[in-house]
């Protein structure tokens, strides 16, 4: 009898610690953000409407904002565009887009043919503020509270469901508590 | 023998591949100092690049993993330590990012585990071995000589 005991408790161990990692096993391929419940990375770049002009992360103190890293190579993001044009009618938070390693002119084609969601959209030539963010892929969107905390981010396209589900009820439970 | 001109021409071709791999070096980074050669090497072999994600940042030739080794040069030449550099990816990327986990809390089990499943086949094994022993040498009337060595 103990002969089989033994065998069975550990094959039982081993299921319950395999059972575990497929729970917790975090969405296929996406590594959460140490950034979440931090404030939101420095930055000053320039802004690709108007090139004398920066955009700084201090323009957005008070105020909730989404931070959307995009690039015009970056084929996802053409998908999640007419998302961000919905975001941007909903009219609940301003869309701050990084344009990252990209070509500024290809960047302004891209707005002026597919509808520009953005309030502002802040030029990242070398890189460093995408590292800054944590940044390993396009498109990333980072949720910003009124006190520059990050609440919460979107590897992928932010597609409605995420919108109604991930975003949109952090907002309002922020407004309610006052934040 | 003619396999062996074919193994011949696979070596020499294999000659010419390897031969300079200096050549086909993905960073060809070039720090001031020996010493922070040696050490932006070995930070950009022990960070991973978090596109590819089974690649060293060192080995990696998409553009992330060059702006990334720039960010390493540029804060080693500020006068910046391993560990800050360190502090910094883990602080964006997580602990994803070192090859090595860190020891902590959370990762303990990953680090000890080996060691004790071990410990407990050692365990186990040798009381196996001193189970069957007794048997051996409680047998009245052994098979066969040869059988107990």
């Amino acid at each position: 009898m103990s002969r089989f005991l033994v065998p069975l408790a550990a094959f039982a161990l081993l299921v319950v610690v395999l059972a575990i990692g497929i729970r917790h096993a975090p969405e296929k391929g996406v590594i959460a953000s140490p950034l979440i419940g931090k404030p939101a990375p420095q930055f000053s770049l320039p802004d690709l409407g108007n090139s004398a002009r920066r955009v700084s992360s201090g323009d957005f103190k008070g105020k909730w904002y989404l931070l959307n890293v995009w690039g015009t190579w970056c084929y996802e993001c053409r998908a999640e565009h007419a998302m961000l044009l919905e975001v941007q009618r909903a009219a609940v938070l301003p869309l701050v887009g990084i344009d990252w390693k990209d070509d500024d002119s290809e960047a302004r084609t891209w707005l002026t043919q597919l509808g520009n969601p953005y309030a502002v959209v802040a030029v990242d030539h070398s890189g460093r503020t995408a590292i800054d963010w944590g940044v390993y892929a396009a498109p990333e969107s980072f949720l910003v509270d009124p006190r520059g905390i990050v609440v919460y981010k979107v590897t992928g396209a932010l597609t409605r469901e995420v919108w109604t589900r991930d975003i949109l009820p952090r907002l309002t439970a922020g407004r309610v508590t006052g934040s | 023998m003619r396999r062996g001109a074919g193994t011949l021409a696979i070596v020499a071709l294999a000659a010419v591949l390897l031969g300079d791999r200096a050549a086909y070096a993905v960073d060809t980074t070039q720090m001031p100092t020996a010493e922070l050669q040696a050490r932006y090497s070995a930070l950009t072999h022990e960070l991973r690049c978090m596109q590819c994600q089974n690649e060293a940042l060192a080995d990696s030739p998409v553009q992330l993993a060059a702006d990334m080794r720039g960010v390493i040069r540029d804060m080693l030449l500020a006068g910046k330590t391993d560990a800050d550099v360190r502090a910094y990816m883990v602080g964006r990327y997580g602990d994803f990012i070192l090859f090595r986990p860190r020891f902590n809390l959370r990762t303990a089990w990953l680090w000890l585990a080996p060691g004790a499943l071990l410990l407990l086949g050692a365990v186990v094994a040798a009381r196996v071995v001193r189970r069957r022993t007794a048997l051996l040498a409680g047998d009245p009337d052994p098979v066969d000589e040869e059988g107990r060595s």
